[in-house]
């Protein structure tokens, strides 16, 4: 027992560590990605490639004056960034990253812990992450902020319904809540690639999915609670120097989550090519896929306009939620009678 | 076991502490929020009694749906503070003391009996299938409680309908 729980505590550790830095270096490939879609340079002045970029950023934050707005809700107001950014860190310890190695003389499971609720387990934590956007707008006491986080709140409600009937394709081809038991289900077919991808109506399914997700993680096309044409930041427009900093990083941490459960649910998690004889790639994959797909959202978010909030709406509830329960039917009718 | 206990007394007292904020609250925003706190609490103490699927359901529905809307309209009303009112019948003052040591001891009289009960032991080999987790559930309710819940579904459809028959105006 004793042993378990050291266990969990070291990886809980780790992946904590793995995903501050993470963050740091998707902001920075964020710029970079930016720069090259635009034909620009990009960040290319601290240390070589500019990959001290993020340290000089955070150092700047440090030493900016963290402001609270006279008229707000001063523990709200305090509160709120926290609250952004913890569901955004609890959402990883149902990922798995890898099958088990052995490390020291001791198997090791690549995966913080399993749980035969965790998909919902993921699906609770990102409905309530809304909360800290919504708290932000209405302490700051601001009428942009405000607009903000009521529109982050429709919004998140709309797109939610969508997410969660996208995944029940998946869970009638697994039969599994279960994070580990999805990705080991995905293993079969030539050299570990039966992905969920490859299968008939999930390739569609995975479409839905990742609109919604995009919509979830707030951003662009969906990027509505701050469009900065229109409500100056949106939520975090008072905010300033580290609680700032925490809303950004609770932004690019649901990028990497998303990206995380889209790998996870729909392209094999750690499958790959010989990964059954060499289980150190399973990590190694894992990495790769999610960073393609960060590279999808970020190629998404220069290409594509905002949407106005009306089309926003109309689209969540007349577009994708039928789409989404028209792709159940099928999905279950292919069960049963292909299986 | 004894761990198990400790949490459950631990979210206990934060499900009831945030329960009475609720009623102390005069700013409506701070009582939906301590509503949620008590919500979150709750799906806690069901994690301790091992049921786990209701545990992320109650976060999912209540806390991640019903209450971002309350928190919604609250923000898009802009509720202001709730005045203290000046009472009419302070009689009526005097008559929630008994009440309320009724109801109280109404459920002394009907929890009496659970009062003394455990949680039924894991059966060996088969955590899948225990009490409580998705499969479990998810099999009672498609085989021996069908219809009562394809009659709830029923009634929901009954209240969308309803909702969507008052909220629209005349003349639409």
């Amino acid at each position: 027992m004793a042993n378990l729980l050291l266990e969990w505590i070291i990886k809980t550790i780790v992946i904590l560590f793995i995903l501050v830095t993470a963050v740091a270096y998707v902001t920075l490939m964020e710029r970079k990605v930016m720069s090259w879609i635009q034909m620009r340079v990009g960040p290319n002045r601290v240390g070589p490639w500019g990959l001290l970029q993020p340290l000089a950023d955070g150092l700047k934050m440090i030493f900016k004056e963290d402001i609270v707005p006279l008229q707000a809700s001063r523990w709200l107001y305090i509160l709120a960034p926290a609250l952004s950014l913890i569901p955004a860190l609890m959402t990883f310890i149902v990922i798995p990253y890898g099958s088990e190695i052995d490390l020291f003389g001791h198997r090791v499971e690549l995966h913080v812990t399993r749980m035969n609720v965790g998909l919902l387990y993921i699906l609770a934590l990102t409905s309530v992450g809304v909360y800290g956007i919504v708290l932000a707008g209405w302490s700051s006491n601001n009428k942009y902020s405000l607009m903000g986080g009521l529109r982050s709140s429709a919004q998140m409600i709309s797109y939610e319904l969508a997410l969660g009937l996208s995944i029940v394709s998946v869970l009638l081809y697994t039969g599994s809540l279960d994070l580990v038991d999805i990705v080991d289900k995905q293993s079969g077919w030539p050299g570990h690639m039966g992905w969920n991808i490859f299968r008939f109506p999930l390739m569609f399914v995975f479409i839905i999915f990742y609109i919604a997700s995009l919509a979830e993680t707030n951003r662009t096309p969906f990027d509505l609670p701050e469009a900065d044409s229109e409500l100056v930041a949106g939520y975090h427009t008072e905010y300033s120097s580290m609680s700032f900093v925490m809303f950004q990083m609770a932004e690019y941490l649901n990028l990497i989550t998303a990206s995380s459960i889209a790998t996870t649910l729909f392209f094999g998690g750690w499958n790959g090519p010989f990964v059954g004889s060499a289980k150190w790639l399973g990590p190694i994959y894992f990495t790769v896929k999610v960073l393609a797909l960060i590279f999808v959202a970020m190629w998404i978010r220069y290409t594509v306009p905002r949407f106005r909030y009306d089309q926003l709406m109309r689209f969540g509830w007349k577009v994708l939620l039928p789409a989404s329960i028209v792709n159940i039917i099928i999905s279950a009718t292919v069960i049963l009678f292909l299986r | 076991m004894q761990a198990e206990k400790v949490l459950f007394i631990i979210f206990a007292v934060i499900a009831l502490a945030s329960a009475l904020n609720i009623l102390l609250q005069r700013s409506p925003l701070y009582g939906a929020l301590s509503l949620i706190g008590t919500l979150l609490a709750l799906s806690a103490l069901y994690m301790t009694v091992r049921a786990q699927f209701i545990a992320a359901v109650q976060i999912v529905v209540y806390a991640g749906a019903i209450m971002v809307l309350f928190v919604f309209v609250i923000m898009l009303l802009n509720v202001p503070k709730d005045q203290p009112q000046i009472e009419k019948q302070k009689g009526l003052r005097y008559l929630a003391v008994p009440f309320a040591g009724l109801l109280i001891a109404e459920m002394f009289f009907v929890l009496r009996p659970i009062r003394l009960s455990t949680l039924p032991p894991i059966p060996a080999g088969n955590a899948e299938q225990a009490v409580g987790t998705t499969w479990s559930i998810g099999t009672a309710l498609f085989t021996d409680y069908l219809l009562p819940f394809e009659v709830t579904s029923v009634l929901i459809l009954m209240a969308v309908v309803g909702a969507m028959v008052l909220a629209r105006r005349e003349g639409d």
